[in-house]
């Protein structure tokens, strides 16, 4: 199976370790714990690096190919780091009428990144992402868990957010 | 007992907006000024009108305030709270008139709509299984297990005529017979709930799980005993962080009062509930694959049948409802098959939550009885279309949906209506589109989305939808050719019928219907190359209008390519060869000078 490594070191430290495989332990017997368990390491990790799915892998029991198959299934699972800062540009039906896609473009251009990708300082990363369910602000942008809604699509609003996270 | 009561919305739209702080402020100023045994402060769930979040609504008076900001607290306490005088200012404007303050329910947005399943959101504090039960909650659940038989749960489903919220629309009565019946050996069934509200646009499940979360507890357990299981999942979608929270606390909460567990009103029915989250990926609503995926499984379909009722979750017997769907259940156990059935048209009762958005002034979660007209929706309710553009269409049934034109505009609208003008109910996303929408470029949107969320497990989907997608990019970029459109046509048919499930069914469906309605603006974009609406980058061009400019030399500033040249207070022009269509000279023009066709 050919596995691409993520471009970014593992870092993972031996506390992380520590906690997943407690984790995992307390919820192995569950009925269908797969994604649970993916779930809490991405918590933990931030993302699932292949060296986080061999330790699921082997503290459950099964093939690396199966954990893999399930993290490149589901777009929540992540196999590369995030920014500091998680930008995600809502692309909802409602938000897009309302020009979401211009607002991920005026992003792109002043990150110099696209989407899934993380400035090379680490601080911001950006996607475009599914619904939020926040249509009656529509268009919406989040920033890890804040939420900026009724933005303009000429983007006149971003420079003034971004900078409250550049500090 | 106090004398008046704040209720603040908790639900996504007003959190984003700010409620949270306007919350913590009311109940400081409520404490300074000495009233916290007279007034009580009520974080709720959703009351619809989430575009003027946040929301406060005052009781005795029911004085609706929109949009309230920190700094309007103190007026609040000190003018309302103390003194009895509304402030006038940040009512909503819909309730003042000349006549004084009206009430909510006279309002546009508010008088047309019915509610049920939506009856206590914005109205209890979501957070508290009392205030569920001072409704009549678990009431219901109650009634079945104490009074009537499993049979006869079913029977009154199936006469009130409910069927799915989710989109397809098939009988939830029925579902459930199939289930109690199909296999009567059966050593463990399963209720699962469908709370993966993947259509993009729609949020009326977040809503209900936010705001009446014990609706769903009481109305999977009633499930539960009608067909005979004793364990259920609720699958969320692991981005409704407050919905996956207080449907947490709402589960704990009725184990604790005994509503869920062993022996619920000592009737010897057993029922528990987990929830499971979801992890983004659409074809999850689908029902076999949302199974597969709680199995810890790629979330892949599996062909019907064996149909749920049979085998399901782990081979076992089992139903998915939706939470809409669920929502309405314990109501038409205790008010009747007959009372559900008075509302809604011949074949779709009750009434349907919508999820309105896109370009309209109200945008919102209204509920209407089925057979309300879009037209209502549209200009009753949401208020009409800003800026005083025209209504182009509205799209219903998101992905798997189609484009309602101008039209069918008093079409009643039910499931089959719906499907009669080529498009869906679905889980009831109501997207409007102004003149400004280009439907070439909506449809391609859907594809892209489709794309992207087609599992790969059939060809006709995994393949067909990508060279949808292609041929629609290839028409909006100037490039496409009338024999395009018709293979458009042939592809739409052959992914229809071959597909493995419903998200490769229903795919064309965006495609199919904004070409039944729409098709002159595929010719547009093929035979003129332009686009109508001023949408598709690849067909426009920039202009400058002589008249209106003013020779500012803001625009050849601000240019990133040269494209634009002029003298201090001459013409300016733009040079089409240069020119990359990145829109900031018409957004920096001060004179409306520029325009883009």
């Amino acid at each position: 199976m050919a596995i691409k490594k993520s471009a970014v070191p593992f870092a993972g430290t031996a506390a992380q370790e520590k906690e997943l495989v407690r984790i995992i332990h307390d919820i192995k017997g569950e009925k269908g714990s797969l994604m649970r368990v993916l779930q809490e390491a991405q918590e933990i990790y931030g993302y699932l690096p292949i060296e986080v799915q061999s330790m699921i892998a082997r503290e459950l029991s099964i093939p690396l190919e199966k954990v893999y198959g399930v993290v490149t299934f589901y777009s929540q699972f992540s196999l590369n780091p995030k920014g500091k800062y998680k930008i995600s540009v809502c692309m909802g039906t409602a938000c897009y009428v309302k020009g979401a896609g211009d607002i991920l473009k005026k992003l792109q251009e002043k990150l110099g990144i696209k989407s899934n990708e993380v400035t090379p300082d680490g601080l911001f990363s950006l996607n475009d992402c599914r619904c939020i369910g926040a249509c009656g602000l529509a268009p919406v942008i989040m920033i890890n868990d804040d939420v900026y809604g009724r933005l303009s699509p000429s983007g006149e609003e971003l420079d003034d957010i971004l900078a409250k996270y550049k500090e | 007992m106090f004398r008046s009561h704040v209720l603040i919305c908790g639900g996504t739209g007003c959190t984003s907006s700010g409620c949270k702080p306007v919350m913590d402020a009311m109940k400081s100023e409520i404490s300074k000024a000495g009233l916290e045994k007279e007034v009580h402060v009520v974080q709720t769930g959703c009351f619809g009108l989430c575009a003027l979040g946040p929301i406060m609504i005052v009781y005795p008076e029911g004085s609706f305030y929109s949009m309230v900001k920190v700094a309007d607290v103190p007026e609040i306490v000190s003018e309302h709270l103390l003194k009895g005088r509304v402030v006038e200012r940040l009512l909503y404007h819909e309730t003042v008139s000349h006549e004084g303050v009206k009430s909510l329910n006279d309002t546009g947005f508010y008088k047309k709509q019915l509610r049920v399943a939506l009856r206590n959101c914005g109205v209890i504090n979501p957070e508290l299984i009392d205030e569920y039960i001072g409704t009549d909650g678990y009431q219901a659940l109650g009634k079945c297990l104490t009074e009537m038989t499993p049979e006869e749960v079913i029977k009154v489903v199936l006469d009130s005529g409910l069927r799915g919220r989710g989109g397809g629309g098939f009988p939830t009565g029925r579902k459930w017979d199939l289930a109690r019946k199909l296999v009567p050996d059966a050593d463990q069934k399963y209720v699962c709930c469908n709370a993966d509200e993947g259509d993009p646009g729609a949020f009326m499940d977040r809503s209900v799980l936010e705001g009446d979360p014990h609706v769903i507890i009481e109305a999977m357990a009633i499930a539960g005993y009608a067909i005979g299981a004793n364990k259920g999942y609720v699958y969320v979608r692991a981005e409704y962080p407050i919905a996956i929270k207080r449907l947490d606390i709402a589960i704990g909460q009725a184990r604790n009062y005994g509503l869920l567990g062993k022996n619920i009103f000592e009737s010897g029915f057993d029922f528990d509930l987990e929830i499971r989250l979801g992890a983004g990926a659409f074809v999850c609503g689908e029902e076999t694959a949302l199974m597969t995926s709680i199995e810890g499984n790629r979330g892949e379909p599996t062909p019907r049948p064996p149909f749920p009722a049979e085998k399901g979750l782990w081979r076992k017997p089992t139903i998915l409802n939706n939470v809409e769907t669920y929502a309405n259940i314990p109501q038409i156990i205790l008010k009747g098959a007959d009372w559900f059935s008075s509302m809604g048209t011949e074949k779709s009762k009750g009434t349907k939550v919508f999820a309105l958005g896109g370009k309209i002034n109200n945008t919102g979660l209204v509920e209407v009885p089925m057979g309300t007209t879009l037209r209502d929706v549209v200009y009753e309710i949401g208020g009409g279309i800003p800026h005083g553009k025209k209504f182009k269409a509205a799209q219903t049934g998101g992905p798997s949906g189609g484009c309602i034109p101008t039209e069918h505009l008093d079409i009643p609208i039910d499931y089959d209506n719906l499907i009669a003008i080529g498009s869906m109910m679905g889980s009831g996303g109501l997207i409007v589109m102004d003149e400004d929408n280009c439907m070439v470029d909506i449809a391609k949107f859907f594809l892209e989305f489709t794309v992207d969320e087609s599992c790969g497990k059939c060809t006709p989907c995994r393949i067909g939808t990508r060279r949808l997608f292609e041929i629609l990019e290839k028409i909006t970029s100037g490039n496409g050719t009338m024999e395009d459109i018709n293979k458009l046509e042939e592809l739409c048919a052959y992914i229809c019928d071959n597909s493995l499930c419903g998200l490769g069914q229903t795919a064309p469906n965006p495609v199919k219907s904004t070409l039944r309605y729409f098709r002159d603006e595929y010719i547009a974009h093929v035979k003129e190359k332009k686009c109508p609406a001023g949408v598709c980058e690849d067909l426009l061009t920039y202009r400058i209008i002589p008249d209106s400019c003013k020779g500012c030399t803001l625009c050849a500033r601000v240019c990133p390519v040269n494209a634009i040249s002029g003298d201090v207070k001459a013409i300016h022009v733009i040079d089409p060869a240069k020119c990359i269509k990145c829109n900031a000279c018409v957004e920096k023009c001060k004179f409306n000078a520029i325009i883009r066709e």
